[in-house]
């Protein structure tokens, strides 16, 4: 299989995924199991970041770098100012879009299903007695 | 960037190797694909600086010719673990400056009930799903369930122009208005043995949701 060098989950994404195994009633957020990951420079735009902060899950993204061992990075809660401090926006991208995990899963609190990560792609499918 | 030039720039992204028929894929062509993202970002602003999703992105080209046009974050979903390879290699090809990202998932398997996407965190949804053929029958509308659900503003895609009254009132179910944007021809080549023509013209519509349900 060919290592993609680019297109690899982020913290973006895991912020939105849930557990969708049958009769799992809080399947958020998944736990992290990163084996291995990277961290990679991309370009930052305050008013995407500063958009997409209303829609994250700020709790889930704290405890996700810490789960990857980025602990210390991001303040427990968004600032009230956030829209315009450009320091916060600049921590907030730099956990939302550049640190990319390659290999691990992504486990269900619940039901402690694990769902793997390789090659940078998380793999979601669930097997029919699952479902 | 003009409608021609992202035609060209898409040019360069490779298809499916070996099709599955049991999965409907089909290529988007360049050519099909420029035209909704031009007309997405040209005529409504829907892609660039925006947070899109493309589902059942195949091989990518939906994703990159977002990305080209500046979505900031693009995230494509398939159940197909070779066509998501093919993704990976195709968006590696382009070195392109905003972040693409991909899952494999089956989209069928979306609900409001239990999903494994939290809703309305895209800005944007495009697709161009499988028409629902063969044993596939009600995929079309799965996919258009599930986009109702990821989009907080937009949803693009491509339906049989035969469908059309169907697929409207099934948006309205779904917290959607329908609008159709162009009327085109999808030329199908034949990709599989049972294909009796060698290609075949199919009249689809492009329609744009809007959510209307907050």
């Amino acid at each position: 299989m060919r290592l993609s060098t680019f297109v690899r989950m982020r913290l973006i994404t895991h912020n939105m995924l849930t557990s969708h195994v049958k009769g799992v009633k809080n399947g958020y957020p998944l736990v992290i199991k990163a084996e291995d990951i990277k961290e990679q420079e991309t370009d930052f735009n305050p008013d995407f970041i500063s958009r997409m902060i209303t829609r994250i899950e700020w709790p889930a993204l704290t405890k996700a770098m810490e789960m990857i061992g980025h602990t210390d990075q991001l303040p427990e809660e968004v600032p009230k100012d956030y829209e315009t401090n450009n320091d916060f926006l600049k921590q907030a991208h730099h956990a939302l879009m550049e640190i990319e995990v390659i290999t691990g899963s992504l486990t269900c609190p619940e039901s402690g299903r694990e769902f793997p990560i390789a090659n940078g792609i998380p793999n979601m499918l669930l097997n029919e007695d699952e479902v | 960037m003009k409608l021609r030039q992202l035609e060209i720039a898409l040019e360069d992204a490779k298809p499916f190797q070996e099709p599955k028929i049991q999965l409907e894929q089909y290529v988007t062509t360049p050519h099909l694909a420029a035209c909704l993202l031009h007309t997405a970002e040209t005529q409504f602003g829907d892609i660039c600086g925006k947070n899109v999703c493309d589902l059942g992105c195949g091989c990518g080209i939906l994703s990159i010719g977002s990305s080209l046009l500046g979505a900031n974050h693009c995230l494509g979903i398939d159940i197909d673990e070779d066509a998501l390879e093919i993704f990976q290699s195709n968006c590696e090809a382009y070195e392109l400056n905003n972040v693409v990202e991909c899952i494999q998932a089956d989209i069928a398997r979306f609900s409001p009930s239990r999903n494994m996407i939290l809703a309305k965190r895209f800005d944007t949804v495009l697709m161009n799903p499988p028409f629902g053929t063969k044993s596939n029958k009600g995929i079309d509308m799965e996919f258009l369930h599930a986009a109702s659900i990821l989009a907080s503003h937009a949803v693009y895609s491509l339906h049989k122009s035969s469908t059309r009254a169907h697929i409207v009132k099934k948006a309205n179910d779904f917290g959607m208005q329908a609008q159709v944007v162009a009327e085109m021809r999808y030329n199908l080549e034949s990709s599989y043995k049972f294909h009796k023509k060698k290609s075949k013209d199919i009249e689809v519509d492009f329609i744009r949701f809007t959510i209307t349900t907050g």
